[in-house]
This record gives structure tokens, sequence and C-alpha cells, in this order.
């Protein structure tokens, strides 16, 4: 693993272009696009550098702004959601978007950059508009049967729309990409339902994380559950392995640390803290936040599939069981493995490529999960840089670690560089 | 009186047989009186007149004096009858005192007797009484048992009752208490999201205040400075009817490819499913047709035939049918015989199941079906127990072999161990006693050596005292005036001739050595006053080594020896220490051989 120096960013600004050629950060002086609330976004192109593009909205903001998948129109959100404007930027054009609603996720597009759902909101009832992304056709508009849609996300192959509820109302429904609904699912009542949902890569599974700290997984055949998988606070009876990272003393190394080829699984670098393997049963460290407040802090909040959809990582809670991620394994049905850090887990992502799973906490170190082992590694930098979250490249070879002002690459060693 | 009554009764102790047998009456006038009450005079006057007489004209002083002794011991002792004087009668009053007595005595004890059986009238009627009560309690006692115990199970059902109650209450509260907790967290929830649109409406109202107060409204407008053109000089195209055509059939496309997709994966799965379907069905009618053979004429087996035939036909339609493509009714057919197969193994198994627990219970008479599969049950177990004789019996002789092998061969083997062991220490051991011998051998040698010479020895030395004897009687003998001269060089000659081959020393010539001794011998008879000096002595005794002693041979050497043995005695009639010396010269002798 190498590890680069650090860059200026802020904010936490920072994207990958979609080929991954270039990272966006938010720093002056590179490709920006907007730091809301900006009134005039500005684009820049990095192969012509002449060009110069400034968008005004006039005297309404900007809430955001963002790329359409093709990278040829500027999608601005008004203040208050009034609109939608998309702005072409090879022909000047502009569309209008009316009545765009203001929830979680009110706009997706799909894998494939061909087609937008947003979720609108006129009379009170929800619907949803499909767009085409090349020139911005509206190809179905349809009414959604929700209280208050509060997310749509399209599934990775691109024919089926997931639209959830608020809250206050556990529903999902699916749609097909011509506008019929083809499922409903609704685990139970009056309890706080859906928190989030995560697409498996394969577009077989459907992950629906609840307030109640369990995920249900749907099958896209039949789109009944099929694993229900609860997080309780003593793990007792299962075949999974629970790492717990413990603080050892700082073990002096006198290898060159730049020179040094080592691989992702051994760990000989200089860590500080190692994971041991906690026998069963385990008690999880559990908070009780307070349940008036509304939009508590419990229950499911992080969910992501590993990208041979075999794994599902979740985290349970911002606050009941901050410090711990817990890995399920989708071909059993069960849970595979539970890592328990020493502060409360902020990020984790999964590699584009490999079954590996990438985590921070805030502190000075990166955490790696593999079916094979857990590693920590402290990041070899001078000063204090925390990492605070973290992107994989897509080809999987690098890392992306955010801290407060600064960002550090990570490369990880391939099979071709040994 | 008493005194009369004594004396009467000395005079006439009747016994009471006699008395019985005299008057034929028994002696138990207690039960005499029970019995007879009013009557009792009477059936004494009828028995006085049946029976034959208590008193006869003989007899009276007999009598007089029994009833006397029996009014005594009635306590009537003041009263005594006496005949009167003359003999002839009784005196009438002390008898009429008596009968009042009696009768007295006999009322008194009537009423006594009266009072008595209406006590025991009275007892028994109590003792009625008492039973029917106690009867009578004993039922209430049981009644009111019952009736507790009925209250008991009442109350325990009540309890149990009681405690469902609670558990339900219980749940209800939590119940309760989540909804509670439920609402509470909508109800906040909903606060929220009031809160926060009336939030929003306030900024909209603020936002469209301001709107109205600025009234100058910008231009929307995009400027792009430098514009870059399509690389393939095109431009873009309007929004028409044919695009909005195309786009919908390129998502039907779509949403078709991926339908499809979906098909062909959930057809493999299908395919796969089915072939399992039909293993599992050959497997199960493979199970069951085995059966066909074994069986006969039972009810069961009629089944199981059927399912054999029946499984079979389904096999080829099945087969038949999986030829042509999967349709509908194919798949039912499958689905429905392989249920049905199912359901007749499920029944085989549990009848198998039943018809083994029956023969476990062997007192059972069975229908046809049990004893035909009992005999058969049964002969399998004969040949299963006849199986394990024979490996019994075999294990049997390979261990009484293992034990003919193991003990001799213990010993066997013990010896060879231990022969090897010790092969080395007994070859070494052979070597060193043939060492030995041949050491001991030589012993021997030497010892019968050294015996013989210390033989010849003696012999020798007999021979030289005999000599020394004759030549000390010839010297005394020959003892002259006549001294020679010669006789140092005599003594010389001699010790030089006595010394045999010593050539340096011999001056004159040498005779042989015994002739020479002789001679020698006589000589110095002439002249023995002389003595030899020290060192011819010593010269003689060999004291001073002569180099020319080694060279001479074994004979010589003897003949050292003995010429040695001879002169030492010489100066041993001058000194003692000869002896020493002439053992010292034996050894330096005996040394070198």
């Amino acid at each position: 693993m190498n590890f680069s120096e650090l860059f200026k960013q802020t904010n936490q600004l920072c994207r990958l272009s979609p080929d991954g050629k270039y990272l966006v950060r938010g720093s002056s002086g590179s490709l920006l696009i907007t730091v809301p609330p900006v009134l005039v976004p500005q684009v820049w192109s990095l192969e012509q550098p002449d060009w110069h593009c400034k968008i005004d909205e006039g005297s309404i903001g900007l809430v955001s702004s963002r790329w359409s998948p093709d990278g040829r129109h500027v999608l601005n959100t008004t203040e208050f959601h009034l609109r939608v404007t998309v702005w072409s930027l090879c022909n000047k054009s502009v569309s209008y978007i009316k009545y765009p609603k203001a929830c979680q996720k009110g706009m997706d597009f799909s894998a494939d950059g061909r087609y937008m759902a947003l979720a609108e909101r006129r009379e009170c009832k929800d619907y949803i508009s499909v767009f085409v992304c090349d020139d911005w056709h509206l190809l179905r508009h349809f009414e959604t049967e929700t209280q208050d849609l509060a997310g749509v996300e399209w599934s990775p192959n691109g024919c089926v729309l997931a639209v959830w509820d608020t809250c206050l109302e556990y529903k999902v429904l699916l749609y097909s990409l011509d506008g019929r609904l083809l499922s409903t699912y609704s685990a139970y009542e009056w309890s706080l339902g859906i928190k989030t949902i995560a697409w498996s890569p394969s577009s077989q599974f459907l992950a629906i994380s609840s307030y109640d700290e369990k995920v249900r997984i749907l099958n896209h055949i039949t789109w009944k559950k099929i694993a229900e998988f609860e997080h309780p606070a003593n793990i007792s009876s299962t075949k999974a392995v629970v790492y717990r990272e413990v603080e050892k003393c700082p073990v002096v190394v006198s290898e060159d640390l730049s020179s040094s080829q080592i691989t992702v699984s051994s760990s000989l670098f200089n860590t500080q803290s190692k994971y041991e393997i906690c026998q069963l049963p385990v008690q999880v460290a559990v908070l009780k936040p307070d349940p008036d407040r509304a939009n508590p802090k419990v229950g499911v909040s992080l969910l992501a599939f590993s990208a041979n959809s075999r794994y599902l990582a979740t985290k349970n809670g911002e606050d009941n069981m901050p410090n711990n991620v817990w890995v399920w394994d989708m071909q059993k049905g069960g849970l595979q493995a539970v890592l328990e850090q020493t502060g409360p887990v902020r990020c984790f992502a999964w590699d584009p490529r490999r079954p590996r799973l990438a985590l921070c906490t805030g502190n000075t170190k990166l955490y790696l999960w593999s079916p094979a082992g857990c590693v920590s590694v402290k990041v070899p930098v001078e000063g204090c840089f925390q990492v605070l979250s973290l992107l994989w490249h897509c080809s999987g070879d690098s890392l992306i670690l955010l801290g407060k002002e600064q960002l550090c690459l990570c490369y990880m060693e391939t099979e071709e560089q040994k | 009186m008493g005194d009369q009554c004594g004396m009467t009764m000395t005079e006439h102790t009747l016994d009471a047989k006699e008395i019985s047998s005299i008057s034929g009456i028994t002696m138990s006038p207690s039960r005499q009186y029970g019995q007879t009450t009013l009557h009792s005079s009477l059936s004494l006057h009828k028995s006085y007149s049946g029976f034959s007489p208590f008193c006869s004209e003989h007899s009276v002083t007999q009598c007089i004096s029994y009833i006397n002794q029996e009014a005594c011991s009635l306590g009537l002792g003041t009263v005594c009858i006496d005949l009167c004087l003359g003999g002839e009668g009784l005196k009438a009053v002390p008898v009429l005192n008596l009968l009042y007595e009696l009768l007295q005595i006999n009322r008194r004890h009537q009423k006594a007797a009266e009072e008595l059986e209406t006590q025991q009238m009275k007892n028994s009627s109590d003792m009625e009484h008492l039973q029917h009560s106690h009867s009578r309690l004993k039922d209430q006692l049981e009644h009111t048992r019952r009736e507790n115990s009925g209250l008991h199970e009442g109350e325990r059902q009540l309890q149990l009752k009681i405690k469902t109650l609670q558990r339900c209450l219980k749940s209800e509260k939590e119940e309760v208490q989540k909804l509670q907790s439920i609402i509470s967290s909508r109800a906040s929830q909903y606060n929220h999201d009031a809160k926060r649109k009336e939030r929003e409406c306030a900024k909209l109202k603020e936002r469209l205040n301001q709107l109205l107060v600025e009234k100058r409204d910008k231009k929307l407008a995009i400027e792009v400075s430098n514009p870059v053109g399509r690389s393939d000089g095109k431009r873009g195209l309007w929004k028409t009817g044919k695009m909005e055509a195309r786009h919908e059939g390129e998502m039907y496309k779509a949403l078709l490819n991926d339908y499809e997709a979906r098909q062909r994966a959930l057809m493999v799965e299908n395919t796969e499913l089915k072939k399992v379907l039909q293993q599992m069905k050959r497997d199960m009618v493979s199970i069951l047709s085995p059966k066909k053979p074994q069986a006969r004429g039972e009810a069961s087996d009629d089944s199981l035939e059927q399912v054999c035939s029946d499984g079979e036909e389904e096999m080829c339609e099945a087969s038949r049918e999986c030829v042509e493509q999967s349709c509908e009714q194919a798949r039912e057919k499958l689905t429905n015989s392989i249920r049905q197969q199912w359901r007749r193994l499920k029944c085989h198994m549990e009848r198998l199941d039943s018809q083994a627990s029956l023969v476990s219970a062997p007192d059972r008479e069975g229908e046809g079906e049990e004893l035909i599969s009992r005999q058969v049950h049964e002969e399998e177990v004969l040949r299963m127990r006849l199986e394990l004789q024979q490996c019994r019996d075999f294990i049997q002789t390979q261990q009484q072999l293992w034990q003919q092998l193991s003990s001799p061969c213990d010993d066997e083997t013990a010896a060879l161990l231990s022969g090897c062991y010790t092969l080395e220490e007994k070859e070494r051991l052979k070597e060193e006693w043939r060492l030995f011998q041949e050491q001991k051998r030589n012993f021997e040698k030497e010892r019968k050596s050294f015996t013989e010479a210390a033989i010849r020895l003696g012999h020798e030395k007999k021979a030289f005292e005999d000599d020394r004897a004759t030549w000390l009687k010839n010297q005394f003998l020959t003892m002259t005036p006549f001294v020679d001269r010669k006789r140092p060089a005599t003594l010389e000659s001699h010790s030089t001739a006595s010394s045999g081959a010593e050539a340096k020393m011999i001056s004159t010539p040498v005779p042989p050595a015994k002739s020479v001794s002789y001679s020698a011998f006589t000589t110095p008879k002439t002249g023995s006053a002389c003595v030899p000096s020290t060192v011819d002595l010593y010269r003689t005794l060999r004291l001073i080594p002569e180099s020319s002693l080694r060279s001479q041979g074994r004979r010589g050497s003897r003949q050292d020896f003995s010429s040695l043995s001879r002169d030492l005695t010489k100066p041993r009639l001058h000194n003692g220490t000869a002896d020493c010396s002439l053992l010292s010269l034996l050894k330096d002798v005996e040394s070198p051989t």
C-alpha cells in the first residue's frame, strides 16, 4: 500500500469523474461546479482550458447543482425546490421541471445514464417523472401510492425503480421502467419505517434498512422478503467472526516505509492497533439515544453491497451501535463478520472490483476488511490527518481518503505491480 | 353359731361331688339362682319332686351341715339350722329364718337382675344410638371433605385464571406502552415536519416579499464563451415525435431485454429442478420396487406393485413429456406423480415401522400379513444368529491360536533376545577363556618345568651334598703336612676348571668337568689351609658379572650351576652369608630361562 502526499480540499467535496480519469476537488483553482449556496455556478473544461461557462439563474438562489451522466447538461435545483433547470452546455438550451420534491433522495439517474427519475409533488400527491437524459424528453409520469415519498432509486439494470415512503410509513413500491407498479412491500405498521434502501449490483436483491434495527432483503423475482438481518446487542449463535480493534503500544519499525511493497493481507505495516478475534458470545456496546426526538438516530443507517453482490455491509445506528460494522453473506444468508472499532464508524465503502471493504472512524487509521481477514493501517503522513471519509477509485486500485482540509491517496498493491 | 357351723363343717365336710352325687344337683348355686327367678321355688319344688331329693332320712345331718355351710358362704352365718332335740325334724325357727333370709336374698338378686337388665337395655340402645350417630358423622365428614377438595380445585382454577389474566394484562400493558411510544414518536415526527414546513413557508413569504420589493428581474441567461462545436460538425436535433417514438421504443427494448434475460435464467433453473425431481422420482420408484419379489400376496404389497407399475408408467410418460417442450400439463403431472409416490413411500415407511413394532411385541397374534412377515423376519434373525455364531467361533479359534503362538514364542524370543544381547559378551568371554586356557597351559608348563627344575635342583643338591661330604671326608682324610703350593693354582685351576668353558681363566688344560672337579677336589685337599681371595670368591660366586656367563648354553649354565653350588659350599665353611647369595644367584640363573 502506498500513500501519496496530502492535497488540499474543502468541505469534503471530492468526486471522481465517471470514467475515473479526473478527481474533482473542492478547492479554488480547479474544476469546480458549485458550493451551495452560490448563485452563479461556473464550469470549466479540462481539455479545453479556454472554454468557460457561467450560468445565471437570476435572483433566485440554488440549492444544488449537478452534472447529468453524459456530462453535457447541468441540472440546477433552485431554492425552495421551486424548479429544476436543465441547462445544456452544448446547445445552450434550457428545460424546466416544475414541482420537484424536496426529500431525502428526489432525483436519481439510472446506471447507464439514460434515464432520470424525479419525484414531484402536486396537490398533496406524489408523482414520478421519468426523463430520457438525451434530450430530456418526459417518458413517463405516474402517481405513486405513497403518503409522502422519501426517495427513488433505480436498480442497477435500469429496469426497476424502487420508491420508498416517509419514515412514518413502512412502504416500498417497485415500478417498472414503463411506470407499471410491480409490487408493494410493507413489513409493519405504525412504528418508524424505512431509513434507506440499497440495490445489489446484480439487481437481484433489494436491501431495506429500517428504524427497528433490521435489514430486510427482497428478491427480484417475487419481490418478497427472503431474509431478515437483525442487529442484536448480544451476538451468540452465529458462525460469524468478530473482530475487535485493540490499541497497542506503538511499534518501532525500522523499514523504510516508502519502499515497502506490502500486500493488503499482511500487516507488517507500522500499526498501532490491531484486530483480535473475539470468542462468541460477544456483547456489543449499545447507547440508547433519545427516542422522542424526530428522526431518532436509531436503526440501520448505512447499507452497502459489495461489487459481486455477495456481501452486505451495514451499520446499525448513528448512535445506538456506532462502533460496529456488520458484514452479511448473502449466499449463506447470515452474518459473516462484525467489526468493532474503538471509535464511531464514519464511512465505509466497498471496492468496486473485489469484496473488500474500507472504513474509517475519524482517526488516523484506515481499516480494511476482506473475507480473509481484517487489517488496520495507519496513514503515514506528518501531522494529524484524520480520515473522515473515503472513496474508491473505480478500478479498485486506489483509495481517496478525505480529512478535514486535506486528502490523501492510497494505492493498493495489484497483481501486476508485484 | 359359727363354731357350730365350723364344727359341723369340720365334722361333715362334704365334698361338692358327694353332694351332687347325693342330690343329683349341680354345684353352682349362683347360676341356679340366676336361671331360676320367680319360679325358683316352684322349680325347686318340681325338681325336688322330679329329681332325686336332696335330703333323705339318712342324710339329714349331712344335709343340714351342708346347708349351714352354704349359708355361711352366703353370709348368713348367723342362722344355722339345727336338729330338734330328739333328732326327729328340724328346729323350725332357724329354718324359717334361713328361708326368709334366702328369700330376701333372692328378691334382692332379682331386683338387681332386673336393674341390670334395664341397664343393659339402656346401654344397648345407647350403643345403637351412638353407632348411628357415628355413621352419620362419618358420612358428614366425607361429605365435607369432598366439598373441601372441590373448593380447593375451584380455588386452584381461579388462581390459574388469575395468572393468565395477569399475563394478559401485562402483555396488554406492554402493547399499550409500545403503542404509546409509537404515537409519541410519530407525533414528534409530525411536529418536526410541520415546523419544517412552516419555516419553509416563512422563508418563501420572505422571499416573495423581497421579490415584490425588488421588482427588477434579472434575465436568466447562460453565457458560453468559446463554444466548442461537435467533432463531427453536426448540430443538436429538435424534439420531434419521431424522437419520442424512438425513446419509447428504446425503453421497451430495455425492458424486454431484461425480461428475456430473467426468463432465460428462470428456464435454466426450471430445467435443473425438473431434472432433480425426475431423479427423485426414479429413486423413489427404485426404492419401492424391490419389495415385489419378497412379499407374497400382502395387501400392502399389492399397493406397492401398483405403485411400481404406476411409477414405471409415469416415468415413461414423463420422459416422453420431457422430450416435448415443457407444457403446463406435463409439469403438473410430474409434480402430482411425485407427490403420489412420496405419499406412498410415506405410507410404506409407516407400515414398516408399525410392523417392526409389532414384531418386537411377540405376544400379539397378528393377521396373515404379520405372520408372514414374522417368518421372514425370523428367518433373517436365524441367519444372522448363525453368522454371529460362526464369527464368534472363528474369533475364539483365532484367540487360541494366538495364545499358543504367543506363550512358547515368549520363551523362545526371550531366549533369543537374551542370546542376541549376550552374544557379543559370550564371544568375548570365549576369546578370553581361550586366552586364559592358553595362559593356564603355559603356566602349567612353566610350573612343571619349575618343579622339574626344583626336583633336579634337589637331586643335584643332594648329589652336591654327597660330594661335599665325600670331599670333606677326603679332605679330612687327606689332611697331610705336605702343603702344596699348587693349591692356589689348583684352586684357580679348580675354579677355572669348574667354570669349565671359561677359556680366559683356564690356564691349565681342561679335563672333563666331573673329573676335573674331582681332581680339583683332590688337589685342594693338600692346601686347604690357604684361603682364596675375596675377588676369587666373588668371581667364583659369580657376584662379579662376567660377560662370558650369558653366552653359555644351558648345559654350561647347568654345569656352572652345579659347580657353582659346589664352589659356594666352600665359602659357606667360612661365612654364613653364602646361602643368601646362593639363593640370589639361583634366582639370577632361573630368570633368563
